[in-house]
């Protein structure tokens, strides 16, 4: 009975740390495929870009939450329901700028970050940039398919 | 915890990424991406082995250990177990997956079968890897005879 139980755990943390290993495992095959921080960068939000244009498909689909009135409401669904549902994280929503159309999100547990070190050698180099281009890309295509489904 | 599907996403994206980068056709062009991709599994599969607690490694027989990865780690990674396992018991095994994950997106039956070696090098370096953190040393290999099926041959290499 517990052998069940352990092999259950030991699956769970597996799988949670796969994203986070496969990652590290890319950014340090693109370190050795470039020759600078900066094109690493690139790569990784033009990465993060083809992969938000299809995630946000999974997300709609998953997540239901309807049309965003406004984009402050877009950034509480980033932050509450996306970041939520596929990284387990809320990061906070902070830094508005005063014409509303800008904003920054802080993720205090990067689970990207787990176990990573950067050594010196690579001090520009913006690890976690995936990201940016997945929400460029996501958002992007949310804009998309409203003007689609406008007109 | 981050989701499933994140891997999956990522792992097409890598797929892509890797031949886009370097677009020698010919065979020896191809079979850099393959083995770069191959690594990568290789290295994650030996984090994923190294995170296991004392107690599960001892195990008792190589096949335990294969049967380990055909239902602990193949849940942990793709959600469903390997659909069987077979060996010759001299060293070699046959993991046949019906409907793998990787695969099961693109199409079904012999449409992209010339694509499909570079979505299960990956993999096969994670089986690889996993094996090396239990202290196998091993040669792995996947073959596809139609979609979504697979099956990856494990070689085990006496030192």
């Amino acid at each position: 009975m517990s052998r069940q139980a352990n092999r259950g755990t030991e699956s769970k943390k597996m799988s949670s740390e796969l994203f986070t290993l496969t990652y590290g495992a890319l950014v340090t095959q693109l370190c050795k495929d470039y020759e600078n921080d900066e094109d690493v960068n690139k790569q990784l939000d033009k990465m993060g870009y083809n992969i938000g244009v299809r995630l946000i498909e999974d997300f709609l689909a998953r997540s239901n939450v309807g049309r965003c009135h406004d984009f402050r409401e877009t950034a509480d669904v980033i932050a509450k329901v996306a970041f939520k549902m596929y990284l387990g994280i809320t990061p906070s929503i902070t830094n508005w700028s005063p014409a509303g159309d800008e904003f920054s999100l802080i993720l205090e547990n990067n689970p990207l970050v787990d176990f990573v070190e950067l050594p010196d050698n690579h001090s520009s180099l913006i690890y976690s940039n995936l990201l940016c281009g997945v929400l460029r890309g996501a958002l992007e295509m949310i804009r998309k398919l409203r003007h689609t489904a406008d007109t | 915890m981050a989701d499933a599907a994140l891997f999956e996403f990522l792992h097409t994206e890598m797929v892509a990424e890797l031949w886009a980068h370097d677009p020698d056709p010919s065979p020896g062009g191809q079979k850099m991406s393959l083995s770069v991709l191959e690594g990568m599994g290789f290295r994650v599969g030996q984090a994923l082995g190294e995170r296991l607690p004392r107690e599960t490694l001892a195990f008792r027989e190589e096949l335990d250990i294969l049967k380990f990865l055909c239902k602990d780690l193949w849940v942990a990674v793709f959600q469903k177990q390997m659909d069987s396992l077979r060996t010759n018991h001299q060293g070699t095994y046959v993991l046949q997956d019906n409907s793998f994950p990787l695969l099961v997106r693109m199409a079904s039956g012999q449409q992209y079968l010339e694509e499909a070696p570079k979505f299960l090098a990956f993999t096969c370096g994670l089986l690889r890897g996993a094996l090396s953190t239990l202290g196998i040393k091993s040669l792995v290999t996947a073959s596809v005879a139609a979609l979504p099926a697979c099956k990856f041959q494990v070689v085990i290499q006496k030192s």
